[in-house]
């Protein structure tokens, strides 16, 4: 560009344009406040309003006659959530399922990516990671269905199992731990990948020559480096794990999760506030995860 | 670290076994969508093109695609408009509760997707009512842009963090107003990034269910709950399978989007 005089800039600029322009170049503080305001606007007084409202809800109550929302203050969902032996359960079960879920992800995710960052060749490795993320653009009721379609009592894996003598596992919780790993694998794969590519060849050459075998130096070079980067990727794995029901209702066959008895609060039982008491257990449990996460730096790997 | 070569070869041989754990699955429902038995046991009495043609004639399939498509439009544009928002001031200011900021953002992906869907849903029901706002699209893009907004925010923050400030100091320098420099300078060098975002938020909300169980009033349907709602019916299961393989096959187009667009960023 040659001629960059103001002329080459569109129109001659209104004043209003050209005082607006001045106020901005002179004051940052109006501009972090223009930046600001509408996401903020969004997602404090709209989002964080919204959470807070439902937080509010879950201390209300429902009337078992007219359905209507009783809004006087009770412990009384939160009773019911602590005593009721079911929920218990099932809080337990829905934790234990997207930890069960988080480890097997790690447990197929850091071999795959160590494979792919560090011993394949390095012109195969973005082919590898394009066919590892590839999977993530599809739809997720669409796998869900196909694993759907795979456990079926007359689907592939009983066809496949057929002349070993075995049998799937069919629909119920395995399943559900099977398909959610399955779903979420990419999103552990990705973060370590990453995490290994950033980590200098040099350093674990240097871990070898200074006498480390192979498993040491995981140990002691490259898993500390990495484990921001895992705590990242089971962000993504446990959360959302721990707040699926689709999944469930789909390959779970009669077993419940927490989400199930949220959804089934609202929709069957029309008691909202007694769906945002339980809804409040995932949230605690999150929020507890995200302050430990938190600490490994592990938000800047998002 | 030098690893023996049977580690190696077990490595591989591990990767090739979790690719094809992750590849099977997806050919099998494209195989589906050809097969001949109505209850689609394994193997497939025979092949056939019939539910292909049978599907493209679904108007439900249709509508709810158009809807998707619209739901998923509108959420990536208030999205970028958000994301970069945010992506600018945090990038570019100290300020006090910037890391709060920054956490928010993250927050409603963060949290699982039934929590925001029943905040957002009941917020709806009781703020916009009264308002003569029912449950429909537009909810429906409020809410998927909520979580939109953080892939936005990622890529432009990742941009702004490596572009630096010098470009847009010499910009002003020769006498650019602000908008100026925004317009001509800084916008072209994010748009990659607001390209790879973009395309990041429409997929979100193309493929997402939970919050839209909960934001959309009865009669909008999007694809996933168009899908979700046909999954349990037997005679609807031929249009679902093509469905589901026509959504298999056109996941590569983002992919090789995303791939040229980093090769244009790369390149520039």
């Amino acid at each position: 560009m040659s001629g960059l005089a103001p002329t080459t800039l569109p129109g001659r600029p209104a004043s209003l344009r050209r005082r607006a322009a001045a106020l901005l170049h002179r004051r940052p503080l109006v501009r972090l406040g223009l930046l600001l305001s509408a996401p903020m606007l969004w997602l404090v007084v709209a989002y964080l309003g919204a959470l807070f409202a439902m937080l509010l809800t879950a201390f209300w109550s429902t009337d078992t006659f007219t359905g209507e929302v009783d809004r006087t203050f009770t412990w009384q969902n939160f009773q019911d959530l602590w005593t009721g032996e079911v929920y218990r359960t099932i809080a337990l079960r829905s934790v234990a399922v997207a930890a069960g879920v988080t480890v097997l992800c790690l447990a197929i995710a850091f071999p795959m990516a160590f494979y792919m960052a560090k011993v394949a060749r390095p012109r195969w490795r973005p082919y590898l990671l394009i066919a590892v993320l590839t999977p993530l653009w599809a739809a997720y009721l669409v796998k869900v269905y196909a694993w759907r379609v795979i456990l079926a009592d007359d689907g592939l894996l009983n066809w496949a199992l057929g002349p070993l003598g075995a049998r799937g596992p069919g629909y119920g919780l395995t399943a559900t731990v099977l398909v959610l790993t399955y779903l979420w694998l990419p999103y552990m794969i990705l973060p370590i990948y990453t995490g290994l590519e950033r980590l200098p060849d040099s350093l674990l050459d240097a871990s070898g020559d200074l006498g480390a075998g192979t498993l040491r130096t995981l140990r002691r070079v490259v898993a500390p480096m990495v484990f921001p980067s895992i705590a990242a990727g089971s962000l993504f794995t446990f959360s959302l794990s721990l707040g699926d029901y689709i999944t469930v209702k789909i390959v779970g066959g009669r077993g419940q999760l927490i989400g199930n008895v949220v959804y089934d609060n609202i929709g069957a039982a029309n008691d909202l506030p007694f769906a945002a008491a339980v809804a409040t257990v995932p949230v605690v449990v999150m929020l507890v995860y995200i302050a430990a996460v938190r600490r490994t730096g592990a938000l800047e790997e998002l | 670290m030098t690893l023996s070569r049977g580690a190696r070869l077990a490595l591989r041989a591990f990767t090739a076994l979790g690719l094809a754990f992750v590849y099977v699955p997806l050919f099998l429902v494209v195989l589906n969508s050809f097969n001949a038995d109505r209850s689609f046991g394994w193997p497939p009495s025979g092949l056939t093109t019939a539910w292909w043609a049978h599907a493209l004639d679904n108007e439900g399939a249709r509508q709810a695609v158009l809807t998707s498509l619209k739901a998923g439009a509108g959420a990536t544009a208030v999205a970028l408009v958000l994301g970069t928002m945010v992506a600018f001031a945090v990038q570019r200011f100290r300020f006090f509760g910037r890391d709060t900021v920054s956490l928010l953002v993250v927050l409603p992906i963060a949290l699982p997707g039934i929590v925001t869907g029943i905040a957002l849903g009941n917020a709806f029901q009781v703020v916009l009512k009264p308002l003569g706002i029912g449950l429909g699209l537009f909810t429906v893009i409020v809410g998927h842009a909520t979580f939109c907004i953080v892939t936005i925010y990622n890529n432009v923050l990742a941009r702004l963090r490596r572009m630096g400030t010098a470009v847009e100091e010499a910009s002003a320098d020769l006498g650019a107003d602000p908008f100026q420099t925004f317009r001509y300078v800084t916008f072209p060098l994010l748009r990659p990034a607001l390209l790879a975002g973009g395309l990041l938020a429409f997929a979100l909300s193309f493929d997402e269910i939970i919050v839209t169980t909960f934001t959309a009033g009865p009669g909008v349907t999007t694809l996933p709950i168009w899908i979700f709602t046909n999954l349990f019916r037997p005679n609807q299961a031929p249009v679902v399978n093509v469905v589901a393989a026509v959504l298999i096959v056109l996941s590569v187009v983002p992919v090789w989007l995303a791939q040229r667009l980093s090769g244009e960023a790369t390149a520039h």
